[in-house]
């Protein structure tokens, strides 16, 4: 109906789409151009590559697999504590990947709490660096995802099939087999291709816990070529090996997810009558135990070891705190300021260019995209000297698609809704901005704009490879002291970060609400 | 005089035609079955719908080509009339400039407004606070300080109960014959058409009939509107 015109321009949409495209395309071009295909792929490379695709798929397949009986649990219980378990179950997506990996090595590490108990039985330490970690570290971020992805697939069951089940008297055998199976068919495929393809980019993980020639993947052997080799070319071209298995893996991705990943109204479980067994009650309980216990005892590990250390930090590590805290807010600008126009855009119907645009960042990863920016840069300057501005950037590019994911409905909500009233009403331009589109969508901008500072916030990818020895974000200079054995000084810079991207996360969330409802 | 001249208004791919006149100051009712185009008319008129043929006339001016905001129209739609999160006043005064830049002068045209749909008191409340009849009245306060020649009505009052209903329909009529609007109001309820309107525009088959006597029309149906009616 309201399709023909909308009060705001599309035109600015289309422009910031154009820079997008330009920065990324721009970021490949100058990989391709750079690279020496004559390399041709060397036995090294071919583990790379094995190595990459082995660690995602068994992380994806691990992943996705746990998560079937832990959503199950979920999708059939009712307790206290459900609402803040699935929330708890998003948090992995902001935590800082530095911290999650001092965590868990806390944890399960040689010297950790899990190595300390199987001492005392006389079994040996458990050993995490190489494909084990990896894999461990990803179904730590990704088993959450895929366990909320599942209790979407859930809750889009017609809560009257379960009535319908309850009328025949259905065990929750003959549930599983005639209703959750066929949701399970359809959506298993998309949670393990999702998985796959945030596995395959994946650069701090494969930093932190692997290395060595049979624990590299693509993204880390690009990052090794740049900084231990000073390997420009050959950096390039694994970066077009790395935009060819990522965009692969993109495209299937997006093949097989026709649903929402960000879903909203979890917490509300559907009321069932077919697993009221005792046998059932106590194995959900240890289920949903499990899973919290998995997911709470390596940020407890963060918390209890980072206490002690927080309130003596030297000053390097205050210093890189505010610096953080400044390219997430710029990078959280930047985002904005491209994010919104383009949902615009993309609500009024008019612009397909402008949704392929906001997908371009998903097909290739911060070390491709770093990678070109710094074969662009580096004949006019030291790209050293633009380490944060190009990180903001790039961070502000990777979480475009997750914005536009959450600001796209919102701007199709009250273009379906309030369009026409403001046109009737003669309001275009900033006093629709002012007084409809920006109140109406202050909670997703809100929501945005804290994922984006908290991500950016968290992130070790490009200003690893842009930032000179004098120069360090949080994440790091957190790091290099764990590259260094410093520990405790460590374990108090990942509190230190950790609750500054949660407060960042928390401030615009909270902020965005309240503007809504003020 | 509204004037539709071999207008063709094109919805998606649905097309109505229309060749009519509808006299200043008259209250006209537009009947049809669903899907007929009553909604694809009224929408053409306030513009939101393309005449792909055919001139479109307010008062010998010629108006196709105008944006919805600068035709003589003000518009209620079935849902989405007020913004939620503005106040009752600020929902109102958009009518008189949507920048909501107001002067003092304009601020009194505006709690007249509310004033005299019996909202006097409640403009500083935000429309959810509002029971659903005072949200239609917030409505028309918007929709008088607008101030425009043409008031079109897209079923506002559907959801509303019959007693709340013909109250509104009591209300507007009160409203048009004193600013001396055109009404053009669509409706399923030959009730509201005798209850307010002087004409009816009967829509059916891809075309907009000529509005002819209400009283007469109902009286003594033609084939197509006796097969509406039932």
């Amino acid at each position: 109906m309201a399709g023909r015109a909308q009060p705001v321009n599309p035109v600015w949409g289309s422009v910031a789409a154009a820079v997008v495209a330009a920065a990324i395309l721009g970021a490949l071009c100058a990989v391709f151009w750079r690279a020496e295909a004559s390399l041709g792929l060397g036995p090294s490379d071919w583990a790379a590559i094995r190595f990459t695709v082995l660690q995602a798929a068994l992380s994806a397949t691990f992943s996705a697999v746990l998560a079937v009986p832990v959503a199950r649990a979920l999708a059939r219980r009712q307790f206290a504590a459900r609402g803040a378990l699935v929330t708890l179950l998003g948090a992995p997506f902001i935590l800082p990947v530095i911290v999650a990996v001092f965590g868990l090595l806390a944890v399960f590490g040689r010297s950790g709490w899990v190595s300390t108990v199987l001492g005392w039985v006389g079994l040996p330490p458990l050993h995490i660096y190489g494909l084990h970690g990896v894999v461990l570290a990803h179904v730590f971020f990704n088993l959450p995802l895929a366990t909320r992805l599942l209790l979407q697939g859930w809750r889009d069951v017609p809560s009257e099939q379960f009535r319908l089940a309850a009328q025949l008297s259905f065990g929750a055998g003959e549930t599983a087999r005639l209703i959750e199976r066929p949701m399970l068919a359809r959506t298993l495929p998309g949670v393990w291709a999702v998985i796959f393809a945030i596995c395959v980019t994946s650069f701090a993980v494969a930093l932190t816990l692997g290395g060595g020639p049979r624990a590299t993947t693509v993204e880390l052997a690009i990052f090794q070529a740049f900084s231990f080799d000073f390997d420009l070319s050959r950096a390039a071209w694994l970066s077009v090996i790395q935009i060819a298995l990522a965009g692969i893996a993109a495209v299937i991705a997006l093949r097989l997810t026709p649903f929402e990943a960000l879903g909203t109204g979890l917490d509300r479980p559907v009321r069932r009558w077919d697993v009221g067994a005792r046998r059932l009650i106590a194995q959900d309980t240890m289920l949903i135990t499990l899973a919290a216990l998995f997911l709470l005892l390596p940020l407890s590990a963060i918390v209890l070891s980072g206490l002690a250390a927080i309130w003596h930090l030297p000053v390097q590590v205050w210093h890189a705190a505010g610096l953080s805290v400044l390219v997430a807010l710029g990078s959280t600008a930047v985002l904005l300021s491209l994010a919104l126009p383009m949902s615009w855009a993309i609500a009024a119907g008019s612009a397909s260019r402008v949704e392929v645009a906001g997908i371009l960042g998903l097909a290739a990863s911060p070390l491709v995209i770093g990678t070109g920016f710094f074969v662009m840069l580096n004949p006019f300057v030291n790209p050293q000297s633009l380490a944060l501005p190009v990180t903001a950037l790039v961070n502000a590019l990777m979480a475009l698609p997750f914005a536009l994911r959450i600001l796209v409905p919102g701007a199709r909500e009250v273009a379906r809704g309030y369009g026409r009233l403001a046109l009737s009403l003669d309001m275009r331009g900033w006093p629709y901005l002012r007084h409809v589109l920006l109140p109406r969508l202050m909670p997703r901008i809100g929501f945005a704009a804290g994922l984006a500072a908290a991500l950016s916030m968290g992130d070790l990818g490009v200003i690893a490879l842009f930032a000179d020895p004098e120069l360090a974000t949080l994440p790091l200079q957190m790091y290099r002291l764990m590259a260094a054995y410093q520990m405790e000084t460590a374990a108090g810079a990942g509190l230190l970060l950790l609750v500054l991207s949660l407060v960042l996360f928390w401030a615009f969330d909270a902020g965005g609400r309240r503007g809504a409802a003020a | 005089m509204l004037r539709l001249d071999a207008v063709t208004f094109q919805n998606g791919s649905f097309r109505l035609a229309a060749d009519l006149n509808v006299a200043k100051r008259r209250k006209v009712a537009v009947m049809g079955p669903s899907g007929s185009g009553k909604s694809t008319l009224v929408n053409g008129v306030a513009g939101f719908h393309e005449a792909i043929t055919g001139r479109l006339f307010w008062d010998g001016a010629e108006i196709t080509a105008m944006a919805p905001g600068k035709r003589p129209v003000a518009m209620l739609f079935q849902d989405g009339n007020l913004f939620p999160h503005l106040s009752v006043r600020q929902n109102a005064a958009l009518g008189v400039r949507p920048d909501l830049k107001l002067s003092v002068g304009d601020w009194t045209r505006v709690d007249a407004a509310l004033a005299e749909v019996g909202l006097g008191d409640l403009g500083a409340r935000k429309p959810a606070e509002l029971s659903g009849g005072q949200q239609s009245r917030a409505a028309l306060a918007r929709v008088l300080s607008q101030a425009r020649p043409i008031l079109i009505l897209d079923e506002p009052f559907a959801a509303l109960g019959p007693a709340l209903k013909h109250e509104m329909l009591d209300l507007v009529e009160r409203l048009v014959e004193e600013t001396g609007a055109t009404l053009l109001m669509v409706t399923h309820d030959p009730g509201d058409a005798t209850r307010i309107a002087d004409d009816i525009i009967l829509v059916e088959g891809g075309q907009a009939h000529p509005p002819s006597s209400a009283t007469k029309m109902l009286a003594n149906p033609s084939p197509a509107l006796r097969a509406y009616l039932g």
